[in-house]
């Protein structure tokens, strides 16, 4: 039996044709999921993300331990109130997973991949030796993300009325602690919006409020576009425990500020690096198709320096032509793909389409 | 269960064949086929004048999931292609069995359509899906 958000009901009311993913009943879209892009990129769609894993962190060594963790440096959050992007590495520099940190008043809170569950749980049960911490699944909290240039006066018609005026104020990444309720900058998709978090059994009439205020539902076909045009990594995808940081795009999620810190693949990144200097190490691009056709996942692309693989390819809604993510060999200079027997040229732009509806690459 | 209109003629491969009292065949993809591909973002359309044999590729349809060939139902010659699917793919999802449309063709042998599904029979086969 398939894991179900509390929003389930509502997706199918909706129209959603619901698909598993990761154990988890979802809605793919609720009638087009082009149509659902653009709701996004041109008004505000709603996502359900409630698969996402929530972990609270909380205890005396919470930030001690989160140092030791995370390759970005939780020390960077003052306040609470303060979010950041972060990867966990293994040893070997290889992603675990990613996921969002956010700084609360109790702790920390993260919120992790939905497939990577019961590895990520492991591995903090794993490396929590030594460290007072206290280690809690949220697994009745709901996620819903709300993204689109009117995503935030939309929803400020769905939130307490007492907190709307700090929501209007959070900047990126900026976070709110509202009764039992964390209202967040912080998305997946290139665009302004909030992403709120909250008890399950509240989820459905802010939903409802949602929608009753003019904002769309948005299936998770949708969410992929969104997420490949702002060239944001898919786990399992454009990364996993093979890859390094530095071999998708992520060398600056890794935080050097405090020298001394140690954490988990710091000695492994270091070498990574010098093996980056020498040009050994591949790198994550992006790649544009000047002609029709759709790039797939999984498409091996030729370089001048050698063969590459496509790790997100599809179809950008926004610029009506097919866009990816590649690891390609370092240096490359151009790059094609077989398409229908012949090879087609393919532009390569650094990992980023488009930002806030406009593309953003020459 | 998705719309199989009665006229239409089916192939196993979710083609559908309409043929008109003039005998021209058109030919398109049922609205069980577009639900499978999702949104549609390009169609490969054949060239008019072609002659093409049944069951070989007459045009591709690429959707945000997989790009998928479109079969020939029949025998015959192209004689027109839609051209508005060029700037409007998505008219496959919205409209499969008339907007949508995809070539129309003349018919060498009008025994072909004899080896097609009627609409009861593809109806059958989508259950099965």
């Amino acid at each position: 039996m398939a894991s179900r958000t509390p929003l389930y009901d509502r997706h199918v009311a909706a129209g959603a044709k619901i698909v598993d993913f990761a154990g988890w009943d979802m809605p793919l879209h609720y009638g087009s999921q082009i149509d659902e892009h653009h709701q996004v990129r041109a008004d505000g769609g709603v996502f359900d993300v409630s698969h996402m894993t929530v972990i609270d962190v909380a205890g005396a060594d919470a930030e001690n331990w989160l140092r030791y963790l995370l390759a970005n440096d939780v020390a960077r959050l003052e306040a609470p109130g303060k979010a950041l992007y972060s990867l966990l590495l293994n040893h070997e520099g290889g992603v675990v997973d990613d996921l969002i940190v956010y700084r609360v008043a109790a702790g920390y809170r993260m919120v992790t991949n939905c497939a990577t569950r019961n590895k990520v749980l492991n591995w903090l049960a794993r490396n929590n030796h030594g460290f007072k911490v206290k280690v809690e699944e949220r697994v009745n909290a709901a996620i819903m993300a709300i993204h689109g240039p009117n995503a935030i006066p939309l929803t400020c018609r769905a939130l307490p009325e007492k907190s709307v005026a700090a929501v209007r104020e959070l900047g990126n990444f900026g976070s709110l602690e509202v009764n039992d309720w964390l209202v967040a900058r912080t998305g997946y998709t290139g665009e302004m919006g909030l992403e709120v978090i909250l008890p399950g059994e509240q989820a459905g009439a802010v939903w409802d409020a949602l929608l009753a205020a003019g904002v769309k539902p948005v299936g998770l076909g949708a969410r992929d576009t969104l997420r490949l045009e702002a060239g944001m990594n898919l786990y399992g995808q454009d990364m996993d425990e093979k890859t390094s940081p530095l071999a998708a795009n992520l060398s600056w999620t890794v935080s050097w500020r405090d020298q001394e810190r140690d954490f988990i693949g710091r000695e492994a990144v270091l070498r990574h690096k010098q093996r980056q200097q020498d040009g050994e190490l591949p790198v994550l691009s992006g790649l544009v198709l000047e002609t029709r056709g759709v790039l797939r996942t999984r498409q091996q692309v030729e370089t001048d320096k050698g063969s590459g693989v496509i790790t997100s390819g599809s179809f950008s809604p926004t610029l009506k032509q097919s866009i990816a993510l590649a690891r390609i060999p370092w240096g490359s200079r151009n790059c094609q793909v077989e398409l229908r027997g012949g090879m087609a040229p393919l532009k390569i732009v650094k990992p980023g389409f488009v930002r806030f509806g406009k593309r953003i690459f020459d | 269960m998705s719309n199989i209109p009665e006229d239409y003629h089916y192939s196993s491969t979710h083609e559908w064949i309409k043929v008109d009292d003039n005998g021209v065949a058109t030919i398109g993809i049922s609205e069980h086929a577009q639900e499978a591909l999702g949104d549609i973002v390009f169609i490969e359309l054949p060239e008019p004048g072609t002659e093409i044999e049944a069951r070989a590729e007459a045009a591709v349809v690429e959707s945000v999931k997989a790009a998928s060939d479109i079969y020939s139902p029949v025998s015959g010659e192209i004689t027109e292609v839609n051209e508005a699917l060029i700037d409007d793919p998505q008219l496959v999802n919205t409209a499969p069995f008339d907007d949508g449309w995809i070539y129309k063709m003349t018919i060498n042998d009008e025994r072909d359509l004899d080896e097609l599904l009627n609409a009861e029979a593809y109806a059958d086969l989508c259950a099965d899906e």
